[in-house]
C-alpha cells in the first residue's frame, strides 16, 4: 500500500473539511478521523478508480456519523445564527466574510452538495456517488442551495450588498 | 427556442457543457435576462466559495495529519518503540551498576518516549495550553521545586503549545510542546536528576526516528527532542540552553 497515493490528497481534505465545518481545528480532526478509517479499509478501495471521490465519500460518512452522534459544536453554532444575517458591507473581504456567513447558513445536505461542486468541482455524477444520493437531489439541493445564497447575499455580485431584514 | 431544463442551467455554470449545449444556453440566457442574472449571481458564489478556501490547499499539512497509519500498524509501531525503548532502558538500569552515565542515557530514552507519545496527539497534546503560560510555568515549577522557564522558541519559528506533567523514573517532569508552522513538533522535558548537582555538556541521542539533545544542569536534567535532523535540533538547544543560563 502506497501511503504517498493517499498523502496527495490531504490538501484537499482540508479545504473541503474547512468549508464544511467552519473551524480549522474540528476541520483538521475530521481529516484525521476520515484518514484513520481510509487507511483501515484501503484495502476495498478498487485501484485504478477515483481514490478523492472515494476519499470524499469516507469524509461525509465520518461527518454524517459523528453528526449524528454527539453533534459538532459547529453545528450548534450554526443554528444559533439567524437564518438571514448579512449586514451590508463594501470591499471584498467583508463579502468573503458574509459569503462563508451563508454558506453556514445552508444546511449540511446543501452545504454538502454546493462545496463539492464548487470549491472541489466534483461532477454532478461523482456528487451522486459520493454522497450515495440520486441526481435528481444533488440538482435540487444544489438549486436550493444556490437560489437561497444569491437571495441572502442580495443578488448583486460585486455591487455593494444589500441590507436583507 | 425550446425551454431548458434547469440542471442544464446549472451545468452550464458549473462547465460541465458541450461547446453546442453552451452555445444554446447562451441564446436562451440572452432572451431570459432574469435567468441570465441569476446564473451570473451562481458563477459569482463558485468565484467566492474557491477564493475563500482554495488558500487551506496552500497551507503546509500538520505533521500529525501526515503521522496518520493504519491504525493496527500505527499501534504496534508505538509499542514497538515503547517496547524497544524499554528493552534499553533495562538494560541499562542493569548496567547502573558498571557506569555513573546511566542515568542521562536512559534520561533521553525517557523524553524519546514521552515525545513519541504526545507529539502526534491532535486532540490534546497537551494538558495546559500557551494561552496560559502564566498558569503553566506556575504549576509545573511548584510541582518540580523549582523556577521553570518556558524558553521563547518564535525567533527559530517554534512556538509554545503548552505543557503538561508527566511521571519519570527520579518524579514529576514538566514536558514543554512547540510547534511549527509546518506542525513540526519538539518537547522539551525537564526532571530532577538523582545524585550530587552537576553540570554536564551537550549529548546526542538518536532514539528511532526521534533526535534528543539533553544535559544536565545543577539538579535537573534537559532533554530536547523532535523528529528533525541533529543539525537543527543542536540549533535549538543551544538557543534553550543560553535563555535557561543567561
Amino acid at each position: 500500500m502506497d501511503r504517498r497515493l493517499i498523502i496527495e490528497h490531504i490538501p484537499r481534505l482540508r479545504r473541503y473539511a474547512r468549508a464544511l465545518v467552519g473551524d480549522r481545528y474540528v476541520a483538521d480532526d475530521l481529516v484525521q478521523d476520515t484518514l484513520e478509517r481510509a487507511w483501515n479499509k484501503f484495502y476495498l478501495w478498487r485501484p485504478g478508480s477515483d481514490l478523492r471521490a472515494w476519499l470524499f465519500t469516507i469524509m461525509h460518512n465520518v461527518f454524517v456519523n459523528q453528526a449524528r452522534r454527539r453533534r459538532y459544536e459547529i453545528e450548534q453554532a450554526m443554528d444559533e445564527l439567524p437564518a438571514v444575517a448579512v449586514r451590508a458591507t463594501q470591499g471584498e473581504q467583508l463579502e468573503l466574510e458574509d459569503v462563508d456567513r451563508v454558506l453556514r447558513s445552508l444546511s449540511v445536505d446543501q452545504r454538502e452538495v454546493v462545496l463539492l461542486v464548487a470549491v472541489e468541482q466534483l461532477t454532478y455524477e461523482q456528487v451522486s456517488r459520493t454522497l450515495d444520493i440520486p441526481i435528481g437531489t444533488v440538482m435540487s439541493r444544489l438549486s436550493r442551495a444556490r437560489e437561497r445564497m444569491r437571495q441572502l447575499l442580495g443578488g448583486h455580485g460585486v455591487m455593494p450588498l444589500k441590507v436583507v431584514k | 427556442m425550446k425551454p431548458v431544463a434547469e440542471a442544464e442551467l446549472h451545468a452550464y455554470v458549473d462547465g460541465g457543457l458541450s461547446e453546442g449545449a453552451k452555445a444554446e444556453i447562451e441564446a436562451w440566457l440572452r432572451a431570459h435576462p432574469e435567468d441570465a442574472e441569476k446564473m451570473r449571481a451562481y458563477a459569482e458564489q463558485n468565484a467566492l466559495l474557491r477564493s475563500l478556501y482554495d488558500q487551506v490547499l496552500d497551507e503546509p499539512v500538520p505533521a500529525a495529519l501526515l503521522a496518520v497509519h493504519p491504525r493496527g500498524w500505527r499501534r504496534y509501531s508505538a509499542a514497538a518503540v515503547i517496547f524497544a525503548l524499554g528493552l534499553g532502558l533495562g538494560w541499562l538500569v542493569r548496567g547502573e551498576f558498571i557506569t555513573p552515565q546511566v542515568v542521562p542515557v536512559s534520561f533521553a530514552r525517557q523524553a524519546a518516549t514521552a515525545h513519541v507519545v504526545y507529539a502526534p496527539e491532535v486532540r490534546h497534546p497537551v494538558e495546559v495550553a500557551a494561552n496560559d503560560e502564566e498558569h503553566l510555568v506556575g504549576w509545573l515549577s511548584k510541582r518540580l521545586g523549582t523556577t521553570l522557564k518556558a524558553p521563547k522558541l518564535a525567533p527559530l519559528g517554534y512556538e509554545l503549545v503548552g505543557g503538561r506533567l508527566l511521571s519519570g523514573l527520579q518524579g514529576p517532569v514538566a514536558q514543554f510542546m512547540y510547534q511549527d508552522g509546518r506542525g513540526q513538533r519538539l518537547t522539551l522535558y525537564i526532571s530532577k536528576q538523582r545524585g550530587e548537582p552537576r553540570d554536564t555538556a551537550f549529548r546526542f541521542s538518536q532514539e528511532d526516528r526521534v533526535s534528543v539533545f539533553y544535559w544536565v544542569d545543577g539538579d535537573y536534567g534537559y532533554a530536547l527532542s523532535g523528529e528533525v535532523k541533529r543539525d537543527q535540533l543542536l540549533q535549538v538547544a543551544e538557543v534553550v540552553y543560553k535563555q535557561l543560563n543567561p
